[in-house]
């Protein structure tokens, strides 16, 4: 894809320090997530999103305000980054009343509309044709919206993967598909292919983006966006980006090997990636630990919060369900 | 296939043949010939559709076309009805009599009458109604008025189906929908079910009220996982922050000679999912504002339409008859000695049942349930109260049916009032074979209800 001036505008210092405290809120919000896990605050599935946070925090920035996301089971970043409290979601971590779906739903199931967040979806790939519709609404309602979709590695071999892709090119829909290539589809994948020729196949553009740099994230975000604004039909981003933690804490397969994580965390860590920037155009460090400082106080509130919480009440049950008028 | 009618003048019809299944009505898809051409007795000049069954009719008589009587796309005939008029080799005379133009003065009076077996469904239109009867509307034309209907009423509802818009969908149910809406909310899709699931579901969370037409509901055991965790339970595990407004329906049920994969029953299978609406008309009646209440639910919604009712017709309801409530069931016929809960078809057999138990002296009450999610219980409850006795009827199969849901709802409910088991009357525990008269062995059928009415009655 061609790129242009707004694009690969430069970045400004505000701007990096935003970046900064966006990808440590979810880096500290997955890190306490894991040790509630460990405590058995949290049950069943839990998909941290340590290591990726420069893929949503970059989308995020390329999006505009009324544009729409929606992703898998892997949401607590996406949630965090547009701007759902931390403790709203850390609650439903932990199953309580003031969670995000009321106790009801879980890591998994968490949307928040009003903010363009649709989800939350525990199926592989199930996501994805549901994302399509996002954008056929908006195309059929003339809006001026942009959906980013996402899934991993795995799900984009799917078969319905294929069928969206052929949807979405054969009626135009203003939507960026966002695979998350953390190269840890579960084991038992077939052999990875090249994911951007399953897309191309359909006619789709693609661009594969080096998905632990948020600056290189948001540049193609941009581009991937300004073309479905143009009417150019849907883009397709593979983020090459790493999972530091296992596939679940309760299912760590597919986790890379300690060696393989521990070199990646030190040369593209995402947040180091930023850290580095700022440092080298000046910003102390004495701001830099305020910023961390300031999150991991948040994140402590919202696991307060999420511990203290009441459980549902149990007349809730029942709640959500009557769906025919009366 | 071919039907040469004899008539007057050296003039033969061609008429449509007996229907696979005994259908009452196909539906004429193209013309092969026209007018002037020249046909050999095996020439197909036409085809025509029994649900997805496609015909060919042949001239079965040499000649020379004369005039088409149905020229529509989508007109619907009749077995016997003639569609075409041809002039048999070398009698030239006799077809410029014949000529449309003259027909007034033709000999035959009976071909120069209008076509009365044919009504256009392109136009919207039921045939006149006869004096002295009221209206009537068939389950096909039902169902378009209330998609026309809600689709005037509110932008936000469109129709996505295979040939939604070039072929009028399955039935012909969206004939000429594509004519008043145009492309935007008249959607041709194609064969990519999971992907059109979840576009829709898509679509409905972003305030959308899409209504997808399924070929056969069999499809949409493609679709099933989109629609059982998508459509049915985000609006709970999100605690109401996203709702899915969204419509699948289309044809389910027996269908005639289809074989197990395209003749089932999935009410049942449905019914089973909290967050979905599960809704089955009986009759044309009641068809169009059971659709209408479906459009316009919050939640997802599956409608289930049976094969063989599409040209079923009833008296018209009234233009201002209130919409019925999803969940409502509905008293056909009272009687005093057992009740009859049935579902689609199956309400068909419990009213032929009942007034063939009538013979009998038995009294039969009759209750369609036409939604198996919510399914009213109480009403069957209140009827058992009476009766003291209940047989169900559905198509599906045997394990897991609503039948025996609600024989265990009046076992605990209404144990006081019953003198007699529940009878579940449904299809054999076998997926539906081919052969004609083990078909016919598979199916609930008249006879089925009629023996377990007279079983929990001891009589």
């Amino acid at each position: 894809m061609p790129s242009d001036t707004a694009a690969d505008a430069p970045v400004t210092t505000e701007e990096l320090t935003g970046f900064l405290r966006d990808m440590l809120l979810i880096r500290r919000f997955e890190e306490k997530a894991g040790q509630l896990y460990g405590m058995g605050l949290i049950g069943g599935f839990c998909h941290l999103y340590i290591g990726q946070e420069a893929v949503v925090t970059g989308l995020s920035a390329a999006a505009r305000p009324l544009d729409r996301s929606i992703t898998s089971y892997r949401s607590h970043g996406h949630l965090l980054a547009c701007g759902v409290p931390p403790a709203a979601i850390m609650a439903e971590l932990t199953g309580r009343a003031s969670g995000l779906s009321g106790g009801k739903g879980g890591s998994m199931h968490m949307a928040a509309p009003e903010r363009g967040f649709f989800g939350g979806h525990a199926i592989v790939g199930a996501q994805v044709p549901i994302g399509a519709g996002l954008a056929f609404a908006d195309r059929y309602a003339g809006e001026d919206r942009v959906s980013f979709v996402y899934y991993g590695d795995g799900a984009a071999q799917q078969g319905q993967i294929a069928e969206t892709y052929a949807l979405a090119q054969m009626w135009n829909l203003p939507m960026v598909f966002v695979i998350e290539n953390n190269r840890t589809a579960s084991p038992g994948s077939p052999k990875q292919v090249e994911l951007t020729a399953l897309a191309a196949a359909h006619g789709i553009a693609s661009e594969v983006v080096d998905g632990m740099d948020v600056l290189a994230v948001r540049q193609a975000g941009r581009r991937a966006a300004q073309r479905c604004r143009a009417g150019r039909g849907p883009a397709l981003l593979e983020m090459r980006t790493h999972r530091y933690r296992g596939h679940s804490l309760a299912d760590p397969a597919g986790q890379h090997s300690r060696d393989d994580t521990r070199r990646i965390r030190a040369e593209r860590d995402p947040v180091e990636h930023v850290r580095r920037r700022l440092r080298d155009r000046g910003t102390g460090e004495d701001t830099l630990k305020r910023i961390d400082d300031a999150v991991r106080e948040e994140i402590a509130e919202a696991a307060r919060l999420a511990r203290d919480a009441p459980e549902p009440r149990d007349d809730s049950l029942f709640d959500h369900l009557a769906m025919v008028q009366e | 296939m071919s039907v040469a009618a004899k008539t007057g003048a050296g003039l033969v019809q061609i008429t449509v043949p007996d229907l696979p299944g005994g259908a009452a009505e196909a539906v004429l898809e193209r013309w092969h010939v026209g007018p002037g051409d020249q046909v050999t007795p095996e020439d197909v000049v036409a085809e025509v559709t029994v649900g997805r069954i496609r015909i060919e009719i042949e001239a079965g008589h040499s000649g020379l076309v004369e005039h088409l009587l149905a020229q529509a796309k989508g007109a619907v005939i009749a077995p016997g009805a003639p569609i075409a008029v041809i002039a048999a080799r070398g009698e030239p005379d006799a077809r410029r009599e014949m000529s449309p133009l003259r027909a007034a003065a033709a000999p035959c009076p009976d071909l120069a009458e209008p076509p009365r077996p044919f009504r256009s469904p392109a136009a919207g239109a039921a045939p006149p109604p006869e004096p002295d009867e009221t209206a009537r509307v068939s389950m096909r034309d039902a169902l378009r008025g209330a998609l026309v209907a809600e689709m005037r009423a509110d932008d936000s509802v469109l129709v996505l189906g295979e040939n939604a818009a070039e072929q009028g969908g399955a039935y012909k149910v969206l004939q000429g929908l594509a004519d008043m809406f145009g492309p935007r909310r008249v959607v041709d899709t194609p064969r990519l079910l999971q992907g059109v699931a979840g576009l829709a579901i898509g679509a409905a969370f972003a305030g959308l009220r899409p209504v997808v037409e399924l070929r056969s509901f069999s499809l949409a055991l493609q679709m099933i996982e989109q629609i059982v965790h998508s459509a049915a339970k985000t609006h709970y595990v999100t605690a109401g922050a996203l709702h899915c407004p969204v419509v699948f329906r289309g044809p389910t049920g027996l269908a005639a000679r289809s074989g197990a994969q395209h003749s089932q029953d999935v009410a049942a299978l449905f019914a089973r999912i909290p967050g979905l609406s599960v809704v089955q008309p009986s009759d044309a009646g009641d068809a169009g504002g059971l659709l209408r209440a479906a459009i316009r639910a919050p939640g997802p919604v599956i409608f289930l339409e049976h094969e063989l009712l599409y040209g079923s017709d009833a008296p018209a309801p009234a233009q201002d008859a209130p919409l019925p409530r999803i969940g409502a069931a509905r008293l056909l016929r009272e009687g005093k000695d057992v009740t009859i809960a049935a579902i689609g078809l199956g309400v068909r057999h419990a009213l032929d049942a009942a007034h063939a138990l009538e013979a009998d002296g038995i009294s039969a009450e009759v209750i369609d349930l036409r939604s198996l999610r919510p399914l009213d219980s109480a009403s069957v409850i209140q009827s058992v109260r009476k009766t003291g006795r209940c047989v169900t009827v559905e198509e599906g199969n045997p394990v897991g049916s609503i039948g025996d849901h609600l024989a265990g709802i009046l076992m605990r409910e209404a144990f006081d009032w019953l003198d007699a088991p529940v009878i579940s009357c449904t299809n054999a525990d076998v997926p539906m074979p081919y052969a004609a008269n083990l078909e016919q062995l598979a199916q609930v059928g008249v006879t089925d209800v009629i023996a377990a009415a007279r079983a929990v009655a001891y009589r």
